[in-house]
């Protein structure tokens, strides 16, 4: 049989998702000998159309940009989109709460209409996506059991419930009592409450378990002391594409 | 001569992010040599206003997959500048540590995995996995050490989450440190043969050569990566808050991201500018390297950036297993950051894989962005490729196509752009 033929792509992001690819080290060896890559613009000369599996990172953020995303679906036959740009559209819907002549005039002034942009948005609200892969930025193992799963023809599972149960696992002490305030409750898992971990809170940058409570994330947040602003702030940061954060 | 070449590389491949490179030779005349930023901006200094300055190095770190480490450091440094908030002596150690690791990840991963293929003629690191498996497996264990490296202090490779205002939200431990430096030191043999492999290979880097200026932080009494004041190779030293008359970004309509001039009408910033400015303040090892090389300032040929890279991943080791030993000597893992809020503007500076990276912040009372601005490396490199690439490609025009389209891109290449980030 085959191998099957792998393609990688992005849109606006920062590219951290394909690092963390190659951040696999050792095990991107493996990842490698067992398909074949035929586009990976960040790490190899030469492309094709011909792919199998296209891992897609990144927003679309441009109009102009919809029809090469296109192109891509029409070629693939799993379509993934991998980091929170692509899935949820992370940071880069910031901007999509200013008024978008503001924020363009903001960075570059007078010239501001020769710098096409629309509001952001993950891959989904423009082409069906096949399988999500979520994280700013995406865990290493995470994606690996993924790409194995896909090898298999099986869909791999990914977590539906809140980042609090990884974060009890973990053993952290719950960021509330340390005087902070945290997405946890509302938040995919997957990521094993990572960010806690090193002393942080949980941002979201995994987007929304299926049915979060947001309500009582709300009402938390007011507990202990955020205005209905800050609250708002703190929905918007990676989930400002879901009804409930608009 | 009279056949017409068209070249157009769309996009230029083993880089970070999408640029173009256009190039029309007609009757062996250059009729068009551009470099052109295709990649879509993301508006970060406009989105960043109305956000808490607790969150602000979390979002501008997402400027850069690459160089988030650096973004961090320098976003932090920017509100403490702000603020007016001072940090320890052991603080500024470790961020020091840190950006170590960026530096050596970086750098690794471009010479590695994105430089070495054109060295040996190959399309992509992967082929060479089974011509040079040695060698790609060297490239894979340094690499892993120094992510391990960034992910001990930064809490992440990529991303970092342990850096904040004012300090660290969480230390590593005194023998988690003393096992870093072990590694560090029990690694040397494997810098030293990568060294030797690169060295080997550099002859087959193009001989060109294009006077311009060098801009990069400089310090007194070390070679700066953290801090220092800007300084230029045709003269001058400027604090880090006079940066604007530094940089002079503009606007040109073929790139979404800016370009900068100074005193000529581009420069260059990066390795090679660091090298030339802070060449006496390399580390013993790194100088050695350097000199083996005839790596001396000022060096003119924008290629030699990824020698200069492979004297920093020397001095990097170097410096970094020197901090660590500073470090456990006197260690405090007590220490906690300490903040108050208030309004201001600061600008912070610090020297990314790529160069020397502006972050510049207004805070409200309630420590609120009101401003923002961040210059990063590639954008100030921009003009230096498009003066190079005209330059190169009228010593090249008469090379066949497919070697003229080579080159042009190993020329971007050697400048490690960073172009989303540089639209940010």
């Amino acid at each position: 049989m085959d191998k099957p033929r792998v393609a990688f792509f992005d849109f606006a992001s920062c590219e951290g998702d394909q690092l963390q690819i190659v951040n696999l080290e050792e095990d991107l060896l493996k990842v490698v000998g067992a398909v074949d890559i035929v586009s990976f613009r960040e790490a190899m000369k030469g492309h094709s159309d011909n792919y199998d599996i296209a891992f897609v990172e990144g927003s679309i953020t441009r109009r102009s940009d919809e029809p090469r995303l296109m192109e891509i679906r029409k070629n693939a036959k799993i379509l993934v989109a991998i980091g929170a740009c692509a899935t949820i559209g992370g940071v880069n819907l910031l901007k999509n709460f200013q008024e978008l002549e503001s924020v363009r005039k903001f960075v570059y002034g007078d010239k501001f209409y020769n710098y096409e942009t629309y509001p952001a948005r993950p891959i989904k609200a423009v082409v069906p996506v096949d399988l999500e892969i979520h994280g700013c930025p995406i865990n290493r193992n995470e994606f690996v059991m993924a790409f194995k799963a896909l090898l298999m023809g099986k869909k791999p599972e990914i977590p539906n419930y809140p980042v609090c149960e990884e974060c009890k696992m973990a053993e952290n002490i719950c960021v509330f009592e340390l005087g902070m305030t945290c997405m946890g409750p509302v938040t995919r898992a997957g990521c094993g409450a990572c960010c806690v971990g090193e002393g942080s809170v949980c941002w979201g940058c995994r987007g929304f378990v299926d049915h979060p409570n947001a309500d009582a994330e709300r009402e938390v947040l007011a507990k202990y002391g955020l205005s209905v602003s800050d609250i708002l702030k703190k929905f918007r940061l990676y989930t400002g594409f879901s009804e409930v954060s608009k | 001569m009279n056949a017409t070449k068209v070249i157009q590389i769309h996009h230029v491949t083993r880089i970070e992010g999408h640029g173009n490179a256009d190039i029309q030779i007609k009757d062996g005349k250059v009729e068009k040599c551009q470099w052109q930023i295709v990649e879509a901006p993301r508006f970060f200094e406009a989105a960043l206003r109305g956000r808490k300055w607790h969150e602000v190095a979390h979002i501008t770190s997402r400027i850069c997959g690459i160089c988030s480490i650096g973004h961090t450091l320098c976003s932090l440094k920017a509100t403490e500048a702000a603020m007016g908030i001072t940090v320890s002596d052991q603080t500024v150690k470790l961020r020091k540590l840190l950006i170590n690791g960026e530096t050596l990840q970086s750098h690794i991963l471009h010479l590695g995995y994105l430089v070495l293929p054109d060295l040996v003629r190959q399309p992509s690191v992967i082929p060479l996995a089974s011509t040079h498996r040695e060698e790609v497996l060297l490239v894979v264990r340094l690499h892993r050490l120094a992510n391990e490296m960034s992910d001990l202090i930064g809490g992440r490779t990529i991303h970092p989450q342990r850096p904040v205002v004012g300090g660290f939200a969480k230390w590593p431990s005194v023998a988690e440190l003393e096992d870093l430096g072990k590694k560090l030191e029990s690694a040397s043999s494997d810098v030293m043969t990568l060294v030797d492999f690169v060295k080997s290979l550099a002859p087959n880097l193009p001989k060109f050569s294009r006077e311009t200026e060098y801009i990069g932080l400089t310090h007194p009494t070390e070679y700066a990566f953290y801090e220092g004041d800007i300084g230029s190779t045709d003269g001058g030293t400027w604090p880090v808050n006079e940066y604007k008359g530094v940089v002079n970004e503009y606007l040109v309509p073929h790139s979404t991201a800016k370009f900068a001039r100074n005193k000529r009408d581009a420069y260059m910033v990066g390795a090679l500018a660091r090298l030339n400015l802070n060449y006496d303040k390399l580390l013993p090892g790194a100088k050695k390297l350097a000199d083996s090389v005839g790596l001396k300032p000022i060096n003119f040929n924008p290629f030699m950036n990824n020698v200069a890279q492979l004297v920093e991943i020397a001095h990097a080791f170097e410096d970094s297993i020197q901090l660590i030993k500073k470090l456990v000597q006197k260690w405090d893992k007590e220490e906690k950051p300490v903040v108050s809020v208030k309004a201001g503007f600061g600008a912070g500076s610090v020297e990314v894989p790529r160069g020397i990276l502006f972050h510049e912040y207004g805070y409200n009372k309630d420590g609120e962005i009101v401003w923002a601005n961040c210059v990063i490396p590639t954008n100030q490199n921009h003009g230096n490729i498009q003066k190079d690439m005209e330059a190169f490609v009228e010593e090249i025009k008469d090379l066949p196509q497919e070697e003229i389209e080579l080159m042009v891109e190993m020329l971007v290449r050697a400048y490690d752009p960073c172009v989303s980030c540089s639209t940010h």
